[in-house]
Order: C-alpha cells, then sequence, then structure tokens
C-alpha cells in the first residue's frame, strides 16, 4: 500500500460546526502538511483527530497503510497505539516537573540508560543545555516552546502533528523561531501537520498546504500555488498575499535584500544572506501601477510588463500584469480608466521595498 | 469517658477513610471524565446521603441488607450471621453515608487538572492508568487528602445511620455519639462532657489540619467548597 497518510473524515459539533476535510500527505519522503485557516475553521479539531484525542462520526485516517480509525468496521486506534508527537497551542507542560521530568515523561517503558540519552538528544536538538532543572514556569514563551518541542520529538514519533506552534510567541521570537522550527523539521525528517493562521509560517514551513474555512476544506496544494492562484474570493481573502514568487537573494546590504526572480531584481527590506532561497511575496494592494515614461517616483522596484487580465472586485479592480512573472495589483475603477488598462496595455508597475516580504524557504 | 466507644468510633472512622479512598478514587475519575449523558443521574444518586436524613439511610439499608433481603440472606450464608447491628453492617452503612464527603472533593480535584495536560500524556504513550498515576493524583493531592480527612471526620460524627443500622451494642456498634445520648439519658451529664469534648476536640483538629493544608493551596478550597454544589 502506498505510503501515505489519508484522512477523510466527518466530525460534527452540533449547534456549532461541520468539520469535513479529505486529504492525503506522502511520507516517504517525509513532508510537512500546513492546515491553514482562521480561528474557529476547524484546523484544530482534525489535528485532534489524527491525535485519537477527537472522534469523527463518519471517516477514515489511515496512516502507511494501517488504520487509525475507520468508524464504517468501528476501528479507533487510542492515542496511545499511534507514535505520534503532539504540540499543543500553549504548550501544556507538566507545571510540576522540570524541563527534563518534562521530556522523559513519555519515556517511561526504557531503560534508564536510553531514556537519559533520549534527553540529552532533544535537549542537544532544541538547545535546552542548562535548563534541564528548571520548571516550565522559570522559563521565557521561547525556551517553553522548545521544550514542548523536545517532548513531542523526543519519541522519535511517526508524525508530528503541532497546533499553532509559534502563536502564542511575541513577534520577535516568532520569526527567530521559525526559522529554528524549519531546520528542525528539515534535519528530523518526520512528517509533520502544522496548524497555523500566519501565512509567512505557511510558506516558510509547508510542501503541501490545505486552506480550511467554517468546517469546510476550500483549497489544497502547494502554498504557492495556493498564495499564486486561489480558487476563489474567499480563499484570496483568507490567504491575503496575491503575489508569492520563488527567488534567490544576490545581494544583501544594510538591511537590504536584491532579490533575483526570473531574471528580474527585485529590492526588498530584509537581513536575510545572500544565498538564501526565498518567497518574495507582494500584497495587490501594494503595487502602484503608472502609465509608460512617467517621472521618477520613490517606489525602489519599477518593473514594465503588460496588463493580462482585469478582474472587477466591486469597488476596486485586480489588474494582472506580466513583468517575468506574473504580479497582481488592486487599483480602484477610476485609476484603471485614467490609465486606460486593458489587457495587452503596457504599463510600469511600482512597488516600494518595504511592500517586498521575503519569507526564507526550505 | 467510654474508652470502647472512643475506640471503636476511631476504628470505623479509620476504616471507612480507607475504604472511601479505594472506591471513591475510580468512582471520582469516572465522575470527572466520563462524557456519558446520564451522568448527573449517578452524580445524583452519590450526593444523596447529603440531604437525605440520616434515619431514612438508615432505614433503606437497614432494609437492603436485613435477613429478608437477598444481600441479606447472601451474606448471612457467608458469614453465619446477619449483617445488621453487627461493626461490619456498620461500616457498610458509614461507607454510603459518607461516600460524597469523598468522592465530591476527589471528583473536584481531578476537574481542576487541566485537561490538555492528560491529553498530553495520552499522545505521549501513557495509559489511562498510568496517566492518572503518573499525573493527576500528584496534581490532585490537596483534594485527595481533604477527601479522606473529611469522610473520617464525618463518620466520627453520625448517629441517626448508626442508631438504624448497628443500635447500641457495646464494644461492637456502640459509637461516640451514641455514648454521649445514652449519658444524657441516664442523666449523667459528667461523662456525657467528657466525651462530647473529646469529640470536639478530635473534630476540630481534623477541620485545622485540612483548612490549614489549604490554606496557601486554592484548589483545595474549592474541593471544600464543592460539598456545596
Amino acid at each position: 500500500m502506498a505510503s501515505e497518510l489519508i484522512v477523510d473524515l466527518t466530525k460534527t459539533f452540533p449547534g456549532r460546526i461541520t468539520i469535513e476535510v479529505n486529504f492525503a500527505l506522502p511520507l516517504d519522503p517525509p513532508t510537512v502538511l500546513i492546515l491553514f485557516g482562521p480561528s474557529g475553521s476547524g484546523k484544530t479539531t482534525v489535528l485532534r483527530c489524527l491525535a485519537g484525542l477527537e472522534w469523527p462520526e463518519r471517516g477514515v485516517i489511515r496512516f502507511n497503510g494501517q488504520p487509525w480509525v475507520d468508524t464504517a468496521k468501528g476501528v479507533r486506534v487510542p492515542p496511545q497505539q499511534r507514535r505520534l508527537g503532539y504540540m499543543f497551542q500553549d504548550y501544556a507542560l507538566f507545571p510540576m516537573h522540570t524541563v527534563a521530568g518534562n521530556i522523559a515523561f513519555g519515556l517511561t517503558d526504557l531503560p534508564s540508560a536510553e531514556r537519559s540519552s533520549r534527553v540529552g538528544e532533544a535537549v542537544r536538538l532544541l538547545q535546552l543545555q542548562g535548563l534541564e532543572g528548571l520548571r516550565p514556569s522559570q522559563l521565557s514563551g521561547g525556551q517553553q516552546q522548545r521544550v514542548a518541542l523536545a517532548r513531542a520529538v523526543v519519541r522519535h514519533p511517526g508524525l508530528l502533528l503541532l497546533d499553532e506552534p509559534l502563536s502564542a510567541l511575541d513577534l520577535p521570537t516568532r520569526v527567530r523561531l521559525r526559522t529554528e522550527l524549519r531546520r528542525l523539521l528539515r534535519d528530523l525528517a518526520i512528517p509533520s501537520i502544522v496548524v497555523t493562521h500566519d501565512w509567512e509560517e505557511a510558506l516558510a514551513l509547508g510542501d503541501h498546504m490545505v486552506v480550511m474555512k467554517d468546517g469546510r476544506m476550500l483549497q489544497k496544494g502547494t502554498p504557492q500555488a495556493v498564495f499564486n492562484a486561489p480558487t476563489n474570493a474567499e480563499v484570496a481573502t483568507i490567504v491575503g498575499m496575491e503575489t508569492v514568487l520563488p527567488g534567490r537573494i544576490v545581494e544583501s546590504a544594510g538591511g537590504l535584500a536584491t532579490v533575483d526572480v526570473a531574471g528580474i531584481k527585485l529590492l526588498a527590506v530584509s537581513e536575510e544572506e545572500a544565498g538564501s532561497e526565498v518567497f518574495a511575496c507582494i500584497r495587490a494592494e501594494d503595487v502602484i501601477l503608472e502609465p509608460l515614461g512617467a517621472g521618477a517616483i520613490s517606489a525602489r522596484n519599477r518593473l514594465a510588463g503588460t496588463v493580462r487580465t482585469i478582474t472587477s472586485l466591486g469597488a476596486l479592480v485586480q489588474v494582472e500584469i506580466d513583468c517575468g512573472f506574473a504580479l497582481a495589483a488592486v487599483v480602484t475603477r477610476a485609476g484603471m480608466e485614467e490609465l486606460s488598462l486593458g489587457p495587452g496595455r503596457p504599463v510600469i508597475a511600482a512597488i516600494k521595498a518595504g511592500a517586498v516580504h521575503l519569507v526564507p524557504r526550505k | 469517658m467510654n474508652w470502647i466507644a472512643i475506640g471503636l468510633t476511631l476504628q470505623l472512622a479509620t476504616l471507612t477513610a480507607l475504604v472511601l479512598l479505594v472506591i471513591g478514587l475510580p468512582l471520582a475519575y469516572w465522575l470527572s471524565f466520563s462524557r456519558w449523558r446520564w451522568k448527573f443521574a449517578i452524580e445524583s444518586v452519590v450526593a444523596l446521603p447529603l440531604v437525605l436524613p440520616p434515619t431514612v439511610l438508615g432505614f433503606y439499608i437497614l432494609v437492603a441488607i436485613g435477613p429478608h433481603s437477598p444481600v441479606g440472606r447472601f451474606y448471612t450464608t457467608l458469614v453465619g450471621h446477619p449483617l445488621p447491628f453487627t461493626f461490619e453492617g456498620l461500616l457498610f452503612a458509614s461507607i454510603l453515608y459518607s461516600l460524597p464527603f469523598a468522592v465530591q472533593p476527589f471528583a473536584t480535584a481531578f476537574d481542576q487538572v487541566d485537561r490538555r495536560l492528560v491529553e498530553a500524556s495520552w499522545t505521549m504513550g501513557l495509559s489511562r492508568l498510568r496517566t492518572f498515576v503518573k499525573l493527576i493524583l500528584p496534581l490532585s493531592t490537596t483534594g485527595i487528602v481533604t477527601g479522606i480527612v473529611l469522610s473520617f471526620a464525618h463518620t466520627l460524627g453520625e448517629f441517626g445511620v448508626v442508631l438504624m443500622v448497628g443500635g447500641n451494642i457495646e464494644g461492637e456498634t456502640r459509637t461516640v455519639s451514641i455514648d454521649i445520648y445514652d449519658e444524657v439519658q441516664a442523666l449523667n451529664y459528667a461523662g456525657a462532657a467528657k466525651t462530647a469534648l473529646f469529640l470536639l476536640a478530635v473534630s476540630y483538629t481534623v477541620l485545622l489540619l485540612v483548612y490549614g493544608m489549604n490554606r496557601s493551596v486554592r484548589e483545595g478550597r474549592l474541593a471544600l467548597l464543592s460539598l456545596q454544589r
């Protein structure tokens, strides 16, 4: 049987929401799936069904050919027998245990030498050296997050489930730990499912992405495909980032980075080093359109292109421009008429360096 | 002071508290963790001794364990004598009578345990039993001690149930409270006063212990409050 995780389930919370999802995650080589959506969309419930903490009314969960849930056959494998690593949104660390005690909590079946070597390995991996004897209340948010991750990976799980792993952190810590988490997931090579509502996390961590809202699955695909080509306006609103382009930083100095995207150079505000693979992300409302031959402006990125399509968004119109890559821009209807925009029309797209967001890639 | 009655009462209270620890913990776990929709019906049964007049409870227990009931007949064939008006019968009645005083503090303590910690333990491969022993019990110690102490103290002072089920047999079923009643009936106020003072001292000491322990521990006080839930 194919080496994959198959999820196809319905879970109802009477009077509130019905969650219906079906997706598959290839396990070999291990990849990371992002469950993406606003809060209340049912992402965490899907994760809890995968962990065996919640039981769907109908459906199948099969991991590597082994059924975990099959409502038709009455199969219900408890969480203890799924060999999981689960990380709770606010970590759920055991307050009465030390860092080492928390990490070792699930290793009671191992001989003590093996147990301490496993704890040591997890402590090194998550850089928790020197904190082993402290209790969770004595740790910073970032340290607690790393303890929770250490606890989730120490049993060498077959599947890693992370519920909003970075959302409880302040912004600077979140940005730093996002990079660490990306490296960790790559080094561990454990199939993982990450719940998030943060688009940067989705792009930085994900190989696959499932977009959810109100319990429904709106779209699935690679993160880049979902961001660039949302199947409908609802998905576009949820992901909130219209242009996502793979590129490589060719130069970085003084807080500014030059990114090569399909042979075109974009200037972005970023501390990323030269040579890094990144996604360059541009919101449609941050793109300014001007006619050819206009004078000097302050925007650092000026790209010549031609209008490909125009889509009405009510008072606004979304213009897709071909400037070596596909770029989405949003302008008012009046602006469109003033520039006489139409398919085939040449135009200059201006983007401030600060409006080009760089998200490091795997 | 009637030392035989005091010894018997302490023995009864200790045994009641111990038995309630053994049967109360699993019952409280079930009450706290079950998602069964009719759970409240069982919760109400457990709380019944709090509101039922002891004589009513005693009457039903007497009938239930008496020689005309199947339980009573079974016990008689097993042991050779009937259950009512024996120490064992009294112990059985005390266990039922003090059940809520053990189970409710236990259950409230379990309710206070963050469910995500319990779920985290399950996902880390620990069975429900091991999660209970390694995680839930250590986090519930205050509530468990409160339950044991309260059921002990409550058994010390029972009167109506004892009279109905145990009667008044020296060295077998005559507890301290029955003894005090006897002394007063015999107009021996000095004897009653000494025994009463002893009971007061023991009860106060026990409560000092519980409240002292709960002083800095919030969930313990909640466990006490839970008696009114």
